[in-house]
């Protein structure tokens, strides 16, 4: 099953042609990483997903974006958009602000009051982040004080927070040590049960490690789209495979 | 040659930033030796605490509460009315004004920031006097609208501060654009608005001449918002040019009170800024 149908995609940063004519759909429950050198388009892409883009000046956007057969860029409020498609940044983001207030910060936004309830949500979405045994003791304390891996999965469980049905990556340990990245990625094999996840990485190791499909980019066109594993043993495609084996990029 | 030119180069740096504590130094002396004295003259208790100002009585009364209590009034009226406007105007400035208008409304503060406060009180007198009376609603009318250019510019640095991954972060799990600002770019630029509030206080508190103009001056305890107040720079300026002696003596050592004030102020905002670290 699809999550994702993005058709005849282009987009434009003032005058440059960020995403040339993207066609693609994305599995549900699964882990699909866009691979690529800088400026190819790749996180370009994710942030059309859910409307990020719409923050940047001078984005314009053509073509179609389905999120299970809805028209992402139609009728479709933007906020709930955003609270089915949530999203970890590259750098880790934890608002100046308790542990706790951090998690409880979207339920929040989408109306649930009750303490009890929230203190259930903060629970659950430490634990599925796998560091509620962390935390537990710190859900009081600023969460600026925690440690880049730990403010990182934090962000994570308040992504989960909101219950969403996709989580979109954008480099999420690239700011991280190997350690901290190890236990992430640990953390996106589990989450992929439930959740579909498309990850943006530099790290073509941690693609083939963790991604079910893969897509390569560049130019702002995807070069080749297929199974993670038939792409790092056998790409299609002579650009791929020199991306790959580390020609240039 | 060189190093001696050094050398004296060095000494002027020091010297400019000595005058600075040089000049407080002095300011300090001046209004310690001259207020406390008249303070032990007539009583810090009956100066203070004092209803009644009445110098030219035999015997003289000099008591500030009424002033105290004015300038206190004056000034939460300012920050009633000038620091929500403040702050909003911050946040629409930073957030959501379009560039054609910022062009525009940026300029205007920056003017306003520079009338001299006889202008803003003879406004005043024209436009608010005639609606509100010479009144503590009217001065602090006037004054919100003087400390608006200090708030609003202080509280929009300190909100362009904040990194935009916070704003991202809330808008990524479905916050609308007013919902991530306040929730989350406001509370991190807390320290900065703070800035801007105390800075407008002491502003306010120490505002003279349009404060004088339609304050209405009374020497008397506060009895409505409707009606007229004296503040303690008010009291000093309208004084000053005739007294003598003892009532002179009072007159410094209001402004000593004065001072004090601007430094517990000071002092208030330092600790605050401590505690929100």
């Amino acid at each position: 099953m699809k999550c994702f149908e993005i058709e005849k995609l282009n987009l434009h940063y003032g005058d440059f042609h960020a995403l040339k004519n993207i066609c693609m759909n994305i599995e549900k429950e699964n882990i699909t990483s866009f691979i690529g050198p800088s400026g190819c388009g790749k996180s370009s892409l994710l942030k059309t997903l859910n409307r990020m883009n719409d923050i940047a000046e001078g984005c314009r956007i053509s073509g179609d974006v389905k999120l299970f057969g809805e028209d992402v860029y139609g009728d479709m409020d933007v906020n709930m958009l955003r609270k089915r498609v949530g999203m970890v940044f590259q750098k880790p983001n934890p608002f100046p602000m308790s542990v706790y207030d951090n998690i409880a910060f979207g339920p929040r936004t989408h109306g649930i009051k009750s303490k009890y309830e929230l203190d259930k949500i903060v629970e659950k979405a430490l634990q599925d982040a796998a560091i509620w045994n962390e935390l537990k003791d710190r859900l009081k304390k600023s969460a600026l004080g925690l440690s880049g891996g730990q403010q990182q999965r934090l962000c994570i469980a308040r992504a989960m927070a909101v219950s969403p049905e996709i989580l979109l990556m954008d480099e999420p340990t690239s700011a991280l040590d190997p350690i901290s990245t190890g236990k992430i990625e640990e953390l996106l094999l589990h989450l992929k049960e439930a959740y579909s996840i498309i990850i943006v990485t530099h790290n073509m190791q941690q693609a083939a490690r963790i991604s079910d499909k893969t897509a390569f980019f560049l130019f702002g066109q995807v070069i080749e789209y297929s199974e993670t594993e038939s792409m790092f043993t056998m790409p299609r495609d002579k650009r791929t495979e020199d991306y790959i084996t580390g020609r240039f990029g | 040659m060189t190093s001696i030119k050094e050398k004296v180069m060095s000494r002027v740096f020091l010297l400019s930033a000595l005058s600075t504590v040089l000049a407080l130094a002095l300011i300090c002396l001046f209004l310690f030796i001259n207020g406390i004295p008249a303070m032990a003259k007539i009583g810090a208790f009956s100066f203070m605490l004092g209803k009644e100002w009445s110098p030219s009585d035999t015997p003289p009364l000099f008591g500030i509460l009424p002033m105290i209590a004015g300038s206190l009034y004056v000034t939460a009226g300012a920050i009633i009315i000038g620091v929500p406007i403040g702050i909003l105007t911050a946040v629409f400035l930073s957030k959501s004004c379009p560039k054609k208008l910022y062009k525009f409304i940026k300029p205007g503060m920056d003017l306003l920031a520079g009338i001299p406060s006889v202008v803003l009180g003879f406004f005043g007198m024209a436009v608010i006097v005639p609606v509100f009376g010479e009144s503590i609603l009217s001065a602090s009318i006037v004054l919100g609208i003087m400390i608006l250019p200090t708030v609003t510019g202080i509280s929009e640095s300190a909100i362009r501060a904040v990194p935009q991954n916070y704003y991202e972060g809330a808008v990524a799990l479905g916050a609308g654009h007013y919902r991530a600002v306040f929730k989350v770019i406001l509370p991190a630029a807390n320290s900065g608005v703070l800035a801007a509030v105390i800075l407008g206080v002491g502003r306010a508190i120490g505002e003279t001449m349009a404060v004088i103009m339609i304050a209405g001056n009374q020497a008397r305890m506060p009895v409505s918002l409707f009606k007229g107040v004296r503040t303690l720079t008010a009291n000093i300026a309208l004084e000053m040019g005739y007294a003598a002696e003892l009532h002179r003596e009072a007159l410094i050592a209001t402004a000593l009170v004065l001072f004090v004030f601007i430094l517990v102020i000071n002092l208030g905002f330092a600790a605050l800024k401590k505690r929100i670290k």
